[in-house]
């Protein structure tokens, strides 16, 4: 496999705009005439599918849930960044670049990363005309807030409940699309195999969730918008359905998949109660603007939280990070609180937790002032767990939320596979190895709203003459073989064991060895244990019911297959990349106080992984990173 | 805890339901209702049989997919909650449950407690959205909105579609699902220019689909989730109207 990032020659703040006065463009009469498939209907893939229509493209749009607005982008709460400088703090796109950069611990791509947030006040204005109901000042501008891991206030939200607002913005832009004709939309498919011809990607086979009935869609490019992988360790901040399925079958198509063990364990989340749960609800981090994290000063300190006085308190992000406090990035929080639990001082019924305090806050600002800003949030803590986060601390603890890692994408968002485009979470290009809060919103929407619009067409452009290709070509046929064929095998095996068992047995395993700490041996361990899990998998596994139906059981099974894989590439890439490095950190590499060590001389480069075949390891590609504005420093949030 | 279900089952829309009873052992009281239908499911598919298909995503209230009927109202008995935020420490160790699907015309049965919420989309497809192409926006700041209608608007942005509002109306409406879009994008100034068209195509479209009208008994706003206030259904009545008389 060969790498090219594509990156436009010039100074960084000139790239984006060089692009695209060259990049080549499809006329009208033409654009008419060529079909792209969206999968995934999130912020990415209905702003992608949107933007595409307006332009005159014919679109097909799939996603597994019952309508396009459930996309779990709808699950994000705290917000949305753009260096909009609204608050006059010393903002603007260089500065969010580089606490971007910074905050991915220098293992992204520069020029992506500065295309980022220049396009982002444009995401604000975007979003502004739809009618998304951003929060608003007594004068009627738009309110801004703090997010971990920067010193600005640059985060635009609608309340608790950001994701859902630009999410429904981005799905009003694909009805209207929809009402137009210009886009078909395909809910409750599922994508189940990329269908390539000659080395390119010519459209997919998708699964009709409510008929069982598989379908063959072709087109001129297809483009993944299918999310994170963060649901590999089942107890997870995202929605059941939230699966790795679509890209994991375009890697084994030929796609490069980078980074994949970069996964994002979020610090502020509801602490596991029991065996039977399935999933850890997320806090969102826009609470610790306001809310102090803190344990008890005397491990195993059982007393409720209350009667701790204040001197028997530690602080301890304030205290090991005074200059960001409780504003600490995602990954040094959830280390931080990881180290204080194993050390026997968590918090809780299962000692699992530590506690986000707004006392101070409610004491300085009102209760009434802490409703406005958070009032969905403390009433969410209060269905889940009982508990009134008015009049004690919550109790949080470290899940796993975000996936960095996902397709290798050039500067151009396609997959080192033509035709194959991947945007939003599911391609790795935009936050190294630790995404920064209120980022993920942002780059799935600037994917979709303005990146892939300029880009698809310059790939397009080269695709006029290009040999038609429809559903009843050979390649199709083959493809649709291979799914029914899998389908069948998982439902023939009838086993024991539920596919929802082998899941939870994989999560755990992954917690455990390739979650917030990994080490060598812990990993080679992984590694062996995730063959023999998945080889059980195949012998033991046990779905109801049939393919041609309504089958849950059937669709958790696919994409358990799937995870079962993934994990262990994931493990493969934490045990060679033999340093810490945001998200990733190898209990080998750190310095004295317990810090990151990361190793640039060795590692300054994005792993890319390309598959070669059912019995043979992988290959790793390095596409090398190159710093030429910034030069990478040792991250210190003291 | 011991809870003893009735689960309705029913292979599809044309298919003829029953209520199958499953008794539970041994729940937790923190466990959610959906992860007590988990564990229903485990125990099912152990012993060889089908499993229930319900809907579900998120499980953290926001996607607006699941939805029973628990006990005869909408999302169970708590108000402002969904389905999935629902735990067991509500019901009492003994209870008796009686699961449902949402019903109406508007939602077929797509199989058990699963149905067919595509109505919705199709309303929100008549005119539930601001025509702004990408790259047409001015500048964000260049409208100032107070803060009072901003949080207003989002009042009735907040609707997560879940469809209780229809599954708890005697006439299976959708007018609070209508008109918490048509209120939101009329309360903004973005969503002026089309503010006449709006509510009449919307409208239009939810009687297509087969919801019944609104005949004001405000049983919908006690269920919703989000807590939409009838006070939007007065507001599209007046769009409407307004549309009416103002046609575009």
């Amino acid at each position: 496999m060969k790498l090219d990032a594509k990156i436009p020659e010039g100074p960084l703040a000139e790239k984006w705009g060089r692009y695209r006065a060259a990049c080549r463009l499809v006329s009208p009469a033409n654009k008419k005439k060529m079909s792209i498939i969206v999968v995934g209907t999130g912020l990415a893939g209905s702003a992608a599918a949107a933007s595409l229509a307006e332009m005159g493209y014919q679109i097909k749009a799939f996603c597994f849930q019952d309508s396009p607005r459930r996309a779990h982008s709808v699950a994000a709460q705290g917000g949305v960044n753009a260096a909009k400088n609204y608050q006059n703090d010393g903002d603007n796109a260089y500065r969010m670049f580089y606490d971007t950069l910074k905050g991915g611990d220098f293992r992204s791509r520069e020029a992506n990363v500065y295309r980022l947030a220049e396009c982002s006040a444009q995401l604000i204005d975007q979003a502004v005309a739809q009618g998304v109901p951003f929060a608003r000042e007594y004068g009627g501008y738009l309110a801004n807030r703090s997010f971990g891991g920067v010193q600005v206030k640059r985060t635009f939200y609608a309340r608790g409940q950001t994701g859902q607002q630009l999410l429904l913005g981005a799905y009003s832009a694909l009805s209207r699309q929809v009402a137009q004709g210009q886009v078909q939309l395909f809910a409750r498919h599922e994508m189940l195999e990329l269908v390539t011809v000659d080395g390119q990607a010519r459209g997919i086979i998708a699964r009709n969730l409510d008929t069982g009935k598989l379908e063959r869609h072709a087109a001129h490019a297809v483009v993944l918008a299918t999310g994170g992988y963060g649901k590999i360790y089942y107890l997870s901040t995202l929605a059941m359905g939230c699966n790795g399925s679509a890209i994991w079958r375009a890697y084994k198509k030929g796609a490069g998949f980078a980074a994949p063990s970069w996964t994002q364990i979020h610090p502020t989340c509801l602490p596991q109660s029991g065996s039977y749960q399935s999933k850890l609800t997320l806090m969102s981090e826009s609470l610790r603007n306001d809310g102090r994290i803190w344990v008890p000063i005397r491990a195993h300190d059982q007393r409720p939280p209350n009667e701790i006085p204040e001197a028997e308190r530690d602080y301890y992000l304030e205290r090991r990070y005074p200059a960001f406090g409780n504003l600490a990035p995602r990954d040094i929080a959830s280390r931080a609180a990881k180290e204080r639990i194993d050390a026997g001082f968590g918090i809780g019924p299962q000692k699992n937790a530590v506690y986000l305090d707004f006392a101070h806050a409610i004491q300085e600002y009102g209760e009434g002032a802490i409703r406005e800003r958070y009032g969905n949030l403390f009433r969410m803590y209060e269905k889940i767990t009982g508990r009134n986060a008015y009049r004690e601390p919550m109790m949080i603890s470290p899940a796993a939320h975000f996936s960095m890692g996902g397709l290798w994408v050039d500067y151009e968002l396609m997959t080192s596979l033509p035709g194959l485009f991947a945007i939003g979470e599911c391609n790795f290009s935009d936050h190294g190895a630790n995404r920064l809060g209120a980022n993920s919103l942002l780059q799935a929407c600037v994917d979709g709203y303005f990146i892939l619009p300029n880009t698809i067409s310059n790939f397009l452009a080269g695709q006029l003459t290009a040999p038609a290709i429809g559903p009843s070509h050979e390649a199709f046929a083959a493809a649709e073989q291979s799914v029914a064929l899998q389908l069948g095998r998982l439902l023939n095996i009838q086993g024991q064991r539920t596919a929802g068992s082998y899941h939870k047995a994989l999560g755990a395993l992954l917690y455990d060895k390739c979650g917030v700490l990994r080490s060598r041996e812990g990993l080679q361990q992984a590694i062996k244990d995730i063959s023999a899990l998945r080889a059980d998998f195949w012998q033991n596994l046990k779905v109801p019911g049939a393919t041609e139906t309504v089958n849950s059981e059937l669709e958790k099974a696919g994409r358990v297959a799937d995870y079962l894989e993934l994990a262990e590439l994931m493990c493969r890439d934490a045990l060679a990349r033999e340093e810490s490095c945001g998200a990733h950190f190898r209990e080998e590499y750190q310095t004295g106080d317990g810090e990151a060590l990361r190793r640039d001389e060795a590692f300054q480069y994005v792993p890319v992984w390309s598959y070669q075949g059912p019995d043979t390891p992988p290959e790793l590609v390095e596409e090398p990173l190159l710093f030429e504005t910034v030069s990478p420093t040792v991250r210190n949030y003291r | 805890m011991k809870i003893t279900l009735y689960i309705w089952r029913q292979d599809n829309a044309q298919a003829k339901g029953n209520m199958e009873k499953h008794a539970l052992n041994g729940l937790n009281p923190d466990m959610s209702f959906l992860e007590m239908l988990d564990v229903l499911n485990e125990q099912i598919i152990t012993a060889g049989g089908d499993p229930v298909e319900f809907d579900h995503d998120c499980r953290e209230g926001i996607c607006g997919q699941c939805g029973l009927f628990i006990n005869g109202r909408a999302h169970g008995p708590l108000a402002a909650t969904t389905t999935c935020q629902l735990h067991l420490r509500h019901f009492k160790d003994g209870d008796t449950i009686y699961v449902e699907p949402f019903r109406a015309a508007a939602f077929p049965v797509v199989k058990d407690l699963r149905i067919d919420r595509s109505a919705f989309d199709r309303i929100i497809q008549a005119g539930g959205y601001v025509s702004a192409r990408t790259g047409d926006a001015p500048e964000a700041n260049a409208l100032p909105v107070p803060h009072r209608t901003a949080e207003q608007a989002f009042d009735a942005a907040a609707c997560i579609g879940c469809g209780a509002c229809v599954a708890t109306c005697k006439n299976a409406s959708a007018a609070l699902f209508t008109a918490a879009k048509v209120s939101h994008l009329a309360m903004l100034p973005q969503g002026q220019p089309e503010r006449e068209h709006r509510a009449q195509a919307m409208s239009a479209q939810m009687d297509e689909e087969g919801f019944g009208h609104c005949t004001q008994t405000g049983a919908c706003e006690v269920e919703c989730p989000q807590e939409i206030s009838i006070a939007h259904i007065a507001r599209m009545n007046y769009e409407f109207n307004r549309g009416a008389i103002l046609k575009p």
